[in-house]
């Protein structure tokens, strides 16, 4: 048995069919071949597997594909238009908020998420909302310092993520 | 300095694709018509088992399934330990056999017994289930101190009562013999908490056969790809080096653990020869916390004899290391040789003997993370001299400050076999004080008071041997591999550069720090230099990355290339500009004349190496591209004072960091903020085993912190901002004067950690991971 | 994961009859503990029925002197709801607490409650604030409602439909996360409301418990001071490598008092 699932994805229409264990994250790495979004874990805590569905950042581990049909979902590699950087993505290059990179792709469409809500979050409001995302490299402190400063050249340019 | 030259804080080469999920990771890659493997682990400590396949073997897309009995008749060989330990009886430390998949006996929860490839990943998991096996459970011991008791269950039958070794370094008469004249001696028990590595990336492998040319090409999560293929090649005799190509891709984080050669990288290999198809393994992260090679877990007894006036007269230390169930591939230098050989610290000791057993448990094999030995010493030395100076009612600076080796001693010849060579311990600590606000502190702790936090403040002088290191020196250890580093700088003829280097990079931003030390030193423009790594077809043979040695081995044989480009560059330049080479000079790019006018650049003498039309053949050799390899004339070593303020909720027993204060000397400094991001994450890593990291076994061997539900990780929450400062004390024996910063912070932050604490709480009896009910029982007893 | 049939129905009628009908049937909400379960084996149903295309079962409204919170509303809804945040600010807070944001973002009030996890924090909220399950064919009291470990009072194929929670006069909750998995050590709600006060605890037993000797010292002088002298026995609290019970006990007096403060405002 299959279900088919079509949605949005980074801006098209896509639709395929999967088996209804596949995860959201299967589904648009093993099917779609869109592998910037990772899995470090296998109990929903890591949150390398961040994508956006409807606007909200989820993990995709923990989804089914299925449960993606008719949704708006976006990767790490709908962000950058163009091949020019979003603000966010450059904030992280430019305050060193990585070192191997794993945990990337999770840690910039959570930073996108936490200003969609909250446009000019503070230090502490950072930290505490990655709390479901874990970086094993930088110590989070250049992280924190990118999504400030990723938060405040959005605000400024007038994007959204 | 250019903008892009050393010490300029370059934004790295790397990033874009990390950013824009261009990576690429190993579970990226895919080949057509790959198998999956699943691997069947016991779920016993310790057991005898008999396997049946035959139901697994008919599963729907089932390709193969292979046992220990399969790997045997395959005569493939089993993993090894690297490094020999001659132990105080003068006999080789103990390396029972370790099978690619166990025979007959499992000796860890997560010990691998068979494996499943099969045409998907949901068959071979599937299939891995109807994998029948009887298990007898055996009695199991998981801690050092039980392991070691009278009849303790056995690990091994060829190590009697768990012992792999019983070795010693330093002077036991002297040292006991300045115990006898000590005015006051400290003395307790320190506990190294066992730690999980968690690289956020999983390993994994992804093997690929080429009947055609019968080579093997193994993608692997590896720190060391050249390391890996010569094991697989000479050890498991998977296949001659010259069949068998190893890649490590982008990999995200080693900390160590991505070091060691694992036996799923090897049988995914032999499958996909087998099997004729590429086989694909993806550790699930409950399969990492089984299965990645764990660290420290010491158990030690610690004396610390000092005179009148606070000055440290001898340091005796007896420890326990658990190996786990097997010795994995550098296991057993780790407590010996990267860890007895620091219990100098920063200090003027004047006697030490430190003995060390390295004990067999029914757990997983312990071996090298993030730091590797140092921080288990720097956690006896700083929590011993933080603990005189508490009972001798000094201040632990000034307690700090009779003792330090002063910075006019160098070379200073430890007690325990390193020299060392360059060093100014009081120029750290006092940056460290400034940073802190040291004089502050009395006042920052009433108000907490106020607040009815208890406050403590808590400091680690630390110090590291990186650089790892010269092969003489290991050779004679007992290393089974020399440590030099490979490289070679490449000029194109257009002139741009392609460096390919040992040193491989999994986070550290070689690809950026190495082209600017070529931007810099070749005037290249730095965006026309690229660095390749981590490919066995491309790369020189080369030990790869750890102990913080890759800028200043790794780097140091890319500058020593770099030598042999610009002694080349300037016989063509002389050459070209017809005069004597003695005559031509390099800088900024340029070759020029000595006191003329006449000039080449670089890029052009590239052009002209490889369009050599009117050279004279028997002088004038084609072509700019050059090799180097660097064998290091001693370790380097890092230093530096970290100092830990932390706030204590004496109701609930949390501690919260409240400030955090570094001042690191790691000698000259290439690229200043990625320097400062591995500080930031090493104190994360060593904050992280202080408060929150400990791994459980229960009596039978079960792990108890065997997913994030149960092993608590450093987040976001747990650091206030750092505030860190570097002092410069270049090493004197490398070309770039440079010494390591990647372990410095993990090293130094366990015992500064502690210290606060300890200090916050009135009581020195607490243990890591320092968990909120562990503080709060502290506390009470002190009531 | 096992191999399982997918069904996403639109009304709650035909959810209801998808489960019944099938041999091992289950609601799929948020999927926030149940796919991590079936990831590891631990569960195999036959068939999944997803809720998210049932629109009667999430949203939030007033109605009376209770909000009334349909079973499918995250918890992110929740925290972010301004009926929430005005009415019953505790339960904002707590629903802000649960796990992390990508978590708030899918997870919801009625898996959580109907999984009865001994360490989530819904349950204190449920029991704490004294608010009514409402089913597809019942409505439950909050204390009937938490049965035991992982066990309550839900038939089989019965389904959440909504929580009725009344407006409090005051209430205020304190938690102590597990340092790894964020789940309650031991999360105390407390509130005061028309039918006198509430305490509630969740973490610390295998079930969501009340204090009712913090209640009766409370209904006195609803201050800090009032519970800080009052434990719970240890016995028969939860006791794991992160606490044991002992601790667990002290901490619930801790956050009791905790609670009784952040209520006070």
């Amino acid at each position: 048995m299959s279900v088919n699932v079509s949605m949005t994805l980074n801006g098209k229409a896509v639709s395929v069919e999967a088996e209804p264990r596949t995860l959201l994250v299967s589904l648009l790495r093993d099917q779609l071949g869109l592998t910037g979004t990772h899995v470090g874990c296998d109990t929903s805590q890591c949150g390398a597997c961040l994508v956006h569905v409807n606007g909200r950042a989820v993990k995709s581990c923990t989804m089914l594909a299925a449960q993606a049909d008719g949704a708006e979902v976006k990767t790490i590699e709908g962000v950058a238009r163009n091949g020019e950087l979003h603000p966010m993505q450059e904030a992280f290059r430019e305050h060193h908020g990585l070192q191997c990179g794993f945990c990337t792709p999770g840690m910039i469409m959570s930073a996108l998420d936490l200003v969609n809500v909250n446009p000019d979050p503070s230090e502490s409001e950072i930290r505490g909302w990655l709390e479901g995302n874990l970086c094993r490299c930088t110590g989070y402190q250049n992280i924190v310092k990118a999504i400030q400063a990723g938060a405040r050249a959005m605000r400024e340019g007038g994007k959204s993520s | 300095m250019t903008d892009t030259g050393i010490g300029a804080p370059v934004r790295r080469k790397e990033d874009y694709r990390f950013v824009t999920g261009n990576g690429r990771y190993l579970d990226d890659m895919n080949r057509p018509g790959q198998c999956y493997a699943y691997f069947v682990r016991s779920p016993y400590a310790h057991a005898s088992f008999t396997v049946d396949t035959s139901a697994a073997s008919k599963m729907p897309g089932v390709q193969a399934v292979y046992t220990g009995a399969d790997i045997a008749a395959s005569g493939l060989g089993g993993l090894i330990c690297g490094w020999t330990i001659t132990q105080k009886n003068g006999e080789p430390h103990i390396a029972p056999p370790h099978p690619l998949l166990a025979l007959d006996t499992v000796r860890h929860v997560g010990d691998t017994l068979a494996v499943v490839i099969a045409d998907t990943y949901h068959g071979a998991k599937d299939a891995a289930e109807q994998v029948v096996v009887e298990y007898e459970a055996l009695p199991a011991v998981t801690s050092v101190t039980e392991a070691v008791k009278k009849g303790a269950p056995q690990v091994h039958a060829e190590a009697p009562g768990n012992l792999c070794y019983d070795w010693e370094i330093g002077d036991k008469a002297t040292t006991d013999a300045a115990f006898e004249k000590a005015a006051h001696v400290t003395r307790f028990e320190v506990v190294n908490n066992r730690v999980i590595p968690n690289a956020i990336e999983p390993r994994a492998a992804l093997a690929e056969y080429d009947s055609g040319s019968d080579e093997i090409t193994l993608y692997t999560t590896s720190q060391n790809p050249h390391v890996a293929r010569l094991v697989i090649s000479a050890f498991i005799q998977l296949a001659p080096e010259n069949k068998l190509r190893v890649v490590a891709p982008d990999v995200g984080g080693g900390f160590g653990s991505k070091i060691f050669i694992y036996l799923e990288e090897c049988v995914t290999a032999w499958a996909a020869r087998n099997l004729k198809r590429p086989v694909k393994w993806t550790a699930e992260r409950s399969e990492s916390f089984m299965t990645d090679a764990h660290g420290r877990d010491h158990v030690s007894n610690v004396e610390l004899a000092l005179d009148g006036d606070g000055k440290f007269l001898g340091l005796r230390v007896s420890t326990l290391a658990n190996m786990g169930a097997y010795l994995s591939t550098f296991a057993s230098c780790v407590p010996t040789y990267l860890y007895a050989t620091l219990m100098q610290g920063q200090y003027t000791t004047s006697a030490i003997y430190c003995e060390v057993k390295a004990v067999f448990t029914h757990t997983t094999p312990v071996d090298a993370v993030r730091g590797a030995g140092r921080p288990e010493a720097t956690y006896v030395v700083e929590r011993a001299v933080e603990e005189a100076a508490r009972e001798l009612k000094l201040d632990p600076a000034e307690i700090r400050r009779r003792n330090f080796i002063q910075a006019d001693a160098f070379p200073y010849q430890t007690q325990v076999a390193l020299l060392y060579d360059s060093g100014n311990y009081p120029g750290t600590l006092d940056k460290a004080l400034d940073l802190i606000d040291y004089d502050g502190f009395a006042k920052r702790r009433e108000s907490s008071e106020s607040a009815g936090k208890l406050r403590g403040i808590g400091f680690s002088s630390y110090i590291e041997a990186c650089g790892i290191a010269p092969s003489s020196v290991v050779g004679s250890l007992g290393a089974g591999v020399g440590l030099y580093e490979s490289a070679q700088v490449r000029f194109n003829p257009t002139g741009n550069v392609i460096v390919y280097t040992g040193s491989h990079s999994h986070g550290q931003g070689h690809e950026t720090t190495f082209a600017q030390l070529v931007s810099d030193r070749l005037g290249v423009p730095f965006d026309q230099i690229e660095i390749v790594h981590g490919d066995t077809a491309k790369i020189p043979f080369a030990m790869g990355t750890y102990g913080s040695r890759s800028l200043a081995v790794g780097g140091s044989a890319i500058s020593k290339a770099i030598d042999k480009i610009i002694a080349k560059g300037k016989k063509i330049a002389a050459h070209t500009l017809e005069a004597a080479v003695e005559d031509i000079e390099f800088e900024n790019g340029n070759f020029t004349v000595a006191g003329t006018d006449k000039q080449m650049d670089i890029a052009s003498v590239a052009f002209s190496a490889y369009v050599p039309h009117n050279y004279p053949s028997d002088e004038l050799e084609p072509g700019l591209d050059e090799s180097a390899f660097y064998d290091p004339a001693n370790f380097t070593f890092p230093f530096g004072t970290h100092v830990c303020e932390v706030e204590v909720d004496p109701e609930t027993g949390e501690t919260q960091i409240v400030r955090w204060a570094a001042a690191d000397d790691f000698g000259n400094i290439v690229n200043p903020m990625i320097v400062e991001g591995q500080v930031h994450g090493g104190v994360a890593h060593g904050v992280g085993q202080a408060l929150l990291e400990g791994c459980r076994f229960d009596d039978s061997g079960q792990l108890l912190t065997g997913s994030y539900m149960d092993y608590a990780m450093p987040r976001a929450d747990t650091l206030p901002p750092m505030q860190i400062a570097t002092q410069v004390t270049p090493c004197p024996h490398n070309p770039l004067g440079v010494k390591g910063c990647g372990e410095a912070g993990a090293i130094a932050a366990p015992a500064a950690v502690m210290n606060a604490i300890t200090d916050a709480i009135g009581t020195r009896d607490l243990t890591m991971p320092a968990t909120p009910e562990k503080v709060w029982r502290a506390i009470q007893s002190t009531r | 994961m096992y191999a399982f049939n997918y069904q996403r129905p639109t009304s709650l009628d035909a959810a209801v009859k998808a489960v019944a009908a099938a041999e091992d049937g289950k609601y799929l909400a948020g999927g926030m503990t149940l796919i991590p379960t079936m990831k590891q084996r631990l569960a195999q149903p036959s068939d999944l029925v997803d809720l998210g295309r049932v629109v009667e079962l999430s949203g939030i409204r007033r109605d009376g002197d209770a909000l009334v919170i349909g079973a499918t509303t995250t918890h992110a809804e929740v925290a972010a709801s301004e009926e929430v945040r005005s009415h019953i600010p505790a339960l904002g807070h707590l629903a802000d607490h649960i796990g992390d944001p990508a978590v708030r973002a899918r997870g919801t009030l009625g898996g959580s409650i109907a999984n009865a996890d001994p360490a989530a924090d819904y349950p204190a909220a449920v029991v704490g604030l004294g608010a009514t399950v409402e089913t597809n064919t019942r409505s439950i009291a909050a204390d009937e409602f938490f049965t035991g470990l992982f066990e309550t009072a839900l038939g089989d194929d019965e389904l959440v439909t909504a929580v009725r929670f009344p407006i409090p006069k005051r209430a205020g909750y304190a938690k102590f996360p597990n340092p790894a998995s964020r789940y309650a050590v031991v999360g105390v709600m407390v509130s005061e409301g028309a039918d006198g006060v509430r305490v509630a605890v969740t973490g610390a037993g295998p079930s969501v418990f009340r204090v009712a000797e913090m209640e009766q010292a409370l209904a006195g002088n609803f201050s800090p001071a009032a519970v800080e002298r009052i434990s719970v026995p240890a016995s028969g609290l939860n006791s794991d490598i992160h606490a044991s019970d002992e601790y667990r006990a002290h901490l619930v007096t801790v956050m009791a008092k905790r609670a009784v403060a952040a209520a006070a405002g």
